[in-house]
């Protein structure tokens, strides 16, 4: 596999949202408008690519039987790191995502990656697949808001483009299910004509 | 008085998994029977209890004190996955028919953001350790019972005619939206 692809499997062939169900919790917790998304997948992206990068650097050093620990406590750092910078420079997007910057931990995504890619590559090899997989991953989130967001509140990246209230359904907790079921229908449909 | 406001808020209006999206992974993953559903809530009721004790001791008496709460994600996970092992460890000796029971899902449980995020919300809304205790109960009976309602649902989904691209995944997360919209029926009930 070549770097390109190695890169761009995240965006559609191995999208870690609607191809591998990975990472469900964020996304759909914060995907109530397109900037909530994005701002997500831009954090897990960073941890994702930072974490890819030090195991990948470090996995010689690391025992075979802690390795899985020593994959959190690399993660639990840059997520560390993550939250205090949002909280420090970005404070509005740090309150709406809440608690969901702490649990990018638990995201299995990134331990899968760590595990299943970095532990077994060389550090370009990794780097690449981080930021594939996490700008992916981002991907994936801002279509999920943007669309509830146009639905729920008739704009997009709050640029409002209709009068009045959008279907409020679709801001609230069932549209994050119903909106992810169909467009992972629609991401099957489209891997399967490729 | 304020105990049966918790366990009523935390099962029904802000339900773990349907209102707050917690666990999903799970919710997902061990669904499809409703016997695993009950293998994985006893397991999660388990953990979760013994998780938000644990960790808030250690806010209280640790983080707190020594001004070390930048250290909160790091060493509440480190806790999960080492309280989980060591239920492992234990329920093997101790009680193996258990361990028959709830064996499999444990190694499970140390990915499911509803045991961290339990206990980081425990701390965020200011509980005291009873409280806690009693919320994370809750939250467990929630977690169950939305696996349970769920893994319903999905038995009888495998039985129905759904058009090709919706199968599997899709459809269970329709399925999951209309379960949430059932749910915030409960919205407004404390």
């Amino acid at each position: 596999m070549n770097q390109l692809q190695n890169f761009t499997k995240g965006f559609l062939k191995d999208n870690a949202v609607f191809v591998q169900f990975l990472g469900l919790c964020p996304t759909l917790a914060v995907t109530t408008s397109a900037i909530n998304g994005l701002g997500m997948g831009l954090a897990t992206t960073f941890v994702l690519l930072m974490s890819n990068l030090v195991v990948s650097l470090i996995k010689n050093l690391i025992p075979e039987k802690v390795r899985i620990p020593s994959f959190i406590v690399i993660i639990a750092s840059f997520v560390t790191i993550t939250d205090l910078v949002m909280a420090g420079y970005a404070p509005a997007l740090h309150e709406q995502l809440g608690i969901f910057i702490p649990l990018i931990v638990v995201n299995c995504l990134v331990l899968g990656r760590a595990e299943a890619f970095a532990s077994r590559r060389g550090t370009g090899s990794a780097v690449v697949d981080g930021l594939g997989m996490g700008l992916g991953f981002a991907l994936a989130l801002t279509i999920l808001g943007g669309v509830r967001e146009i639905l729920g509140s008739g704009s997009i990246f709050g640029i409002s483009f209709i009068s009045g209230d959008g279907v409020l359904l679709f801001i609230l907790p069932p549209g994050a299910f119903i909106v992810l079921g169909y467009l992972i229908a629609v991401v099957n449909k489209m891997n399967k004509t490729t | 008085m304020e105990y049966i406001v918790i366990i009523i808020a935390a099962i029904f209006v802000n339900n773990i998994v349907l209102h707050q999206f917690l666990g999903i992974c799970p919710f997902l993953g061990v669904s499809s029977r409703v016997s695993t559903s009950v293998g994985m809530s006893g397991a999660v009721m388990f953990v979760m209890t013994l998780a938000t004790t644990v960790t808030w001791l250690i806010q209280t008496y640790i983080l707190e004190p020594y001004s070390l709460m930048f250290l909160q994600t790091i060493a509440f996970i480190l806790i999960i996955a080492s309280l989980v092992q060591m239920v492992e460890i234990i329920l093997k000796k101790v009680s193996p028919p258990l361990y028959q029971a709830l064996g499999i899902f444990l190694p499970l449980i140390t990915t499911n953001c509803a045991i961290l995020g339990v206990a980081l919300l425990t701390i965020q809304y200011d509980y005291s350790l009873l409280e806690g205790v009693v919320f994370a109960i809750a939250n467990a009976i929630g977690f169950g019972l939305a696996l349970l309602l769920f893994s319903g649902i999905r038995e009888h989904l495998d039985l129905m005619d759904v058009p090709k691209g919706m199968r599997g995944v899709p459809i269970a997360l329709v399925a999951a939206g209309i379960l949430a919209m059932a749910f915030m029926g409960f919205a407004g009930l404390v």
